[in-house]
């Protein structure tokens, strides 16, 4: 971060530095400034509007009106719960899931290695529609491949309407959601792992050191950067999952699987209510704004 | 090596249930790609039978035939942004070529083209502006990279309605630019970019001044090939949010002849849920190919993504 | 060189984004003199449509539309529907039509993020729920009363044409085609446990509610546990799960005069609670009407509430006709009534125009809806649709047909029976949301009476906002 920095400099040079940078900046400006900020300024402005469709229908100001209703919205909250939720728990198991498996395939032979390192990456590759059709007929209620295995094995008694059942379903696609989100993590642990200093590793165990010591005391201090940058981009993915929600059970049943993301966009586009969905972004927005602050910091400090 | 040696030596039972535990994982991470393509040649009773067919008893090609012979789109159309003031009715130019051809074949080559446009106009402007944000300074610095930051985790859904509307405005509305403009918005790109441009000594660029090379030149000449494992982790980045974003398409795109494969294969199972051997075979032709490519590119992708970390 | 490219790139998206916050506020008073000049033009189209439709050629049309279906049948199959485009456009060679796909699922959200984006498609086949209720209400739609009150029109059935027209009068459907949606039973379950006693199969009607729910019972208690399934994933086929529920004990869905919905009553209360108490009925919440369909073609599930002529002769999964899967036969049924008197809840397919502000695709429009409701090719229109015509001198359609026994069946036995058509409340695309997912709560334990009640209010809630 430290930058050369001479008190003498110009003032006309400072200018020309600026002038030079903007000319940098200008092409991904325009990308940012149009198509993020500028809509982002959109949706706090009709936040405050009653916003509907319609050809004649004018907006209405109505203040903080969405805003004071949305928090009196048990759809909405439970949706932010939901949304909640889906963070909360895929997050941490992804994160210990990719280390367990990438502490034991990293010291694989390179065939081998190659082999887990793919598998655990093709739910990413395939996309999340296609692979997203196949689990639907999994849950299949009448025909899925979990209740004839279970109904067949005697794990269970009796057929479970995994996506149908309001216990089961956001269970569903929290799972579906951690086997299209390991594979990056995975990736990144291996090559994590592989890089901490293996001299390290050998004196320790010289020293008589168990393996857990040896992970905890040296392994893990190596990889904090990358768990860090798991954790980051593993709560954006969590946050924006929306295929699945849509393909699966459009947030049902009885809201069970709605979330905010959903929510928006089933407000805007089954219920017509633009003003109300905008308030709702806006209120994510800077939910999430805080935490990812948080995340931040915690990254800074470390 | 000496990763082998730990192998051997440490053959214990934790090491073999480990194993087994992999395989079983793996199993089940590799099932659905499995029942997409063996379920892509399944006859229809087989397709939809009650009792699962666990592999097809007799091969068909019926399901790609029907895949196929649906929808017809031209091989090649693509909008050009911000023309509607060319022409006279206000509609955006079309440059359209080439035979007809099966529309699940033009779903393939539209997503093909968003992700590698998507990727390359990050990858350039990503570039440039990272470097300006580590390298420079200049006023308003700090406040950018703020918000920068800000929206970084910021997801799509929030600003969908404002953006329909401006799209709609710019005349962009149902074409492929609709989906790239957000993404080469969004600002991870740069993020990523000025950490790797922080690595990039600044005597070699206050001898680059000294030397009178012009801006343009220090930047393609010095900046650029030092940043370019950063480049290549953008890139590699960009082309697969971009195959697998499918929030975006499915606001921004509606008639056939644009539609991306994700989209046209959620489409193909909402208009026929009861053909499961056309959905599969839909769901085979999205898939396969990316896998392909992956495969064939498999080091890079994993150094690529890797690299990222680091560096993000 | 590509900061050139960059720089040249933004300086036009510059632009274009000025461009786009200028007209922002200057929107509202453009609409509404657009709006007018619609209006005035409406008036005046018809004398360009007739004549186009008048002069042999059709030549003097120049221009290019869009058609958007839902799956109404073969309309929704591209071969189909090349076909009668290609015979259009042996009448009117320089219009080019360009027809996109919609389904039941995502169709809704693809027409309104459409309209939000600008670029709605000049035509769309459906419903008056959607067409008239919804985007007509909401001022998307054009007029046509000028090409229904032509001579070849006058034969339209009075309850469709009433259906087609708006509360403000105007007629924002043109209609093609439709059918009853009735029920189906897979005869050999029925036949295990003798439950065949419970149907009089000449009329094709249930002998009454609680044979019905005897019936059930019974094919449950042959082993078949799952009977039916109230399926409510999705606002797909749902009119299947509102005519059982109504016909049951004769309960209401919306009042006489179409301003308020009514579905909280004493009769619906014991309907839903004699279903959710009845072994073999699912409340599933995984699944819209036509996985229900699936699902009983597979032989999965003895009854179906999502039938009508069309399924009956549908042999898409390699089936014979009337049959499953598995080759049961497949016996039509009207809805259980405890007064002998179903109403079947049915649909009415025709076209609607979108004002797009162009009067050439507007005039297209109605010289393509022209052709195929009031031409020879109308017969040919109507067989692609499987349903039924809404000409009342449109008959033997199916003549010569494969089909034509079982839609003399239907003609006979089930349209009779065809219900008041309610779908045309205001704030009816809310109310459907709201009703999904009031099955659902019910599925998931919530009290019938609460839930029913909540839904009423949820509804009327919309039924008022949107009537204002």
């Amino acid at each position: 971060m430290a930058r050369v920095s001479t008190p003498a400099r110009s003032r006309v040079l400072r200018r020309r530095e600026t002038k030079s940078a903007y000319m940098f900046l200008l092409p991904s400006l325009v990308f940012f400034l149009a198509f993020v900020i500028f809509p982002m300024v959109l949706c706090v402005y009709t936040s405050f509007f009653d916003s509907t469709m319609g050809k004649e229908t004018k907006d209405v100001f109505i203040g903080f009106g969405n805003y004071i209703e949305l928090f009196r919205d048990s759809v909405f909250l439970r949706a932010l719960k939901n949304t909640i939720i889906i963070v909360v728990v895929s997050v941490p198991i992804t994160c210990i899931f990719s280390l367990w498996i990438s502490s034991a395939i990293y010291q694989m032979p390179g065939k081998l290695l190659s082999f887990f390192r793919i598998v655990f990456y093709l739910p990413v590759i395939t996309g999340s529609v296609a692979v997203t059709v196949v689990w639907k007929w999994m849950f299949n209620n009448y025909y899925g491949i979990f209740n004839y295995l279970g109904t067949q094995t005697g794990l269970i008694s009796q057929r479970i309407n995994w996506l149908g059942d309001e216990r089961y379903a956001l269970g569903c696609i929290i799972l579906i959601l951690l086997t299209t989100s390991v594979g990056q993590p995975i990736v990144l642990y291996v090559s994590a792992l592989g890089n901490v200093d293996s001299s390290l590793i050998e004196a320790a165990e010289v020293d008589g050191a168990t393996d857990l010591q040896v992970f905890w005391k040296i392994k893990w201090p190596n990889i904090m950067p990358t768990t860090l940058y798991i954790l980051i981009i593993t709560t954006i993915n969590s946050f924006q999952c929306f295929a699945l929600i849509q393909l699966l059970t459009s947030g049902g049943p009885n809201h069970s699987t709605d979330t905010v993301m959903y929510y928006i966009y089933y407000t805007a586009f089954k219920l017509y209510r633009y003003g109300y969905g905008n308030a709702m972004g806006v209120v994510l927005a800077i939910f999430i704004a805080v935490l990812s602050a948080i995340q931040f910091r915690l990254g800074r400090e470390k | 090596m000496d990763t082998r040696r730990h192998g051997v030596h440490h053959l214990s039972a934790y090491r073999i249930f480990c194993l087994a535990v992999l395989f079983i994982l793996a199993f089940l991470f590799l099932f659905p790609l499995y029942w997409i393509v063996t379920g892509a040649f399944k006859t229809a009773q087989e397709v939809n039978s009650v009792t699962p067919v666990w592999w097809p008893q007799q091969w068909t090609m019926a399901n790609f035939q029907k895949l196929m012979s649906r929808q017809s789109a031209p091989l090649w159309e693509i909008h050009l942004p911000f023309s509607s003031g060319l022409t006279k009715d206000g509609s955006s130019l079309v440059l359209s070529a080439g035979p007809v051809l099966p529309a699940a074949v033009r779903w393939l080559i539209n997503t093909v083209f968003m992700s590698l446009m998507a990727m390359i106009l990050t990858c350039v402007t990503a570039t440039m502006a990272g470097y300006a944000l580590a390298k420079k300074r200049f006023a308003g610095q700090t406040i950018l990279f703020a918000l920068i930051v800000a929206a970084m985790a910021l997801p799509k859904q929030v600003i969908t309605i404002p953006l329909i509307r401006e799209m709609s405005n710019l005349k962009l509305y149902n074409t492929i630019w609709a989906v790239i403009f957000p993404t080469v918005g969004w600002p991870f790109g740069v993020f990523l970019m000025r950490q790797f441009s922080e690595t990039v000594p600044q005597e070699m660029l206050e001898a680059a001044r000294i030397d009178g090379a012009s801006e343009a030149r220090t930047f393609t000449q010095i900046v650029v090939p030092m940043v370019k494992p950063g480049i290549g982790a953008l890139a590699i980045f960009t082309f697969i949010q971009n195959w697998n974003d499918y929030f975006m398409q499915l606001i921004m795109l509606s008639s056939t002849n644009n539609l991306t494969i994700s989209l046209g294969i959620a489409k193909l199972q909402a208009e026929n849920s009861t053909d499961f051997g056309l959905i599969m075979a839909g769901a085979a032709l999205a898939s396969v190919p990316i896998l392909i490519v992956f495969l064939i590119f498999q080091k890079y992708f994993t150094q690529g993504i890797a690299m990222g970390a680091v560096k993000g | 060189m590509k900061k050139i490219l960059a720089l040249g790139l933004a300086t036009v998206m510059a632009a274009g984004l000025t461009a786009c916050g200028s007209s922002k506020p200057a929107q509202a008073p453009a609409d509404t003199t657009k709006a007018e000049t619609a209006q005035s033009a409406a008036t005046e189209a018809p004398a360009a449509s007739t004549e186009a439709a008048a002069s042999a050629e059709g030549a003097d049309l120049n221009t290019s539309i869009t058609l958007w279906t839902y799956p109404v049948g073969k309309w929704g199959d591209s071969a189909t529907v090349d076909a009668l485009i290609s015979d259009f456009n042996a009448k009117y060679p320089n219009v080019k039509v360009t027809v996109e796909y919609l389904d039941y699922t995502n169709g809704d959200d693809q027409v309104n993020t459409a309209i939000e984006g600008g670029q709605a498609p000049d035509m769309v086949l459906e419903g008056p729920e959607r067409l008239v209720a919804n985007w007509g209400a909401k001022g998307y739609m054009v007029d046509l009363s000028d090409i229904m009150s032509e001579d070849a029109a006058s034969d339209l059935y009075e309850s469709v044409k009433n259906a087609c027209t708006g509360k403000d009068g105007k007629v924002y459907e043109y209609p093609l085609c439709m059918v009853a949606h009735c029920m189906a039973v897979n005869k050999t379950y029925m036949e295990k446990e003798n439950a065949m006693q419970y149907i009089d199969e000449a009329t094709n009607t249930w002998k009454s509610t609680d044979d019905f729910l005897k019936a059930v019972q019974a094919v449950y208690d042959s082993g078949q546990k799952d009977v039916l399934a109230v399926y409510c994933a999705g606002q797909g086929g749902d009119q299947g799960t509102r005519a059982l529920i109504n016909n049951m004990y004769s309960g209401t869905f919306t009042n006489a005069e179409h301003t308020e919905y009514t579905a909280d009553s004493e009769q619906n209360v014991k309907a839903l609670t004699a279903l959710k108490n009845q072994k073999g009925v699912n409340f599933d919440a995984s699944l819209v009407g036509g996985d229900e369909i699936n699902l009983f073609r597979q032989g999965v599930l003895a009854m179906s509430l999502c039938w009508n002529a069309a399924q009956q002769t549908n042999t898409d999964a390699g089936n014979e006709m009337g049959k499953t899967n598995n080759g049961d036969e497949i016996l039509p049924l009207l809805f259980p009534s405890d007064d002998g008197k179903t109403e079947l809840c049915g649909g009415i397919w025709g076209f609607g125009v979108f004002d797009n502000g162009d009067q050439d695709k507007i005039a297209a429009s109605k010289a393509f809806i022209d052709f195929f409701t009031n031409s020879d090719e109308t017969a040919k229109a109507v067989k692609a649709s499987g349903f039924f015509p809404v000409h009342q001198n449109l008959t033997g359609v199916y003549d010569g047909e494969a089909t034509a026994d079982v839609m003399a069946l239907f003609t006979k036995n089930f349209m009779p029976s065809m219900g008041d058509y309610y779908q045309v409340v205001p704030g009816w695309a809310e109310a459907r949301t709201a009703w999904w997912n009031m099955l659902q709560r019910i599925g998931s334990g919530g009290d019938v009476k609460t839930e029913l009640a909540a839904f009423d209010k949820e509804a009327n809630a919309a039924a008022s906002a949107a009537g204002k």
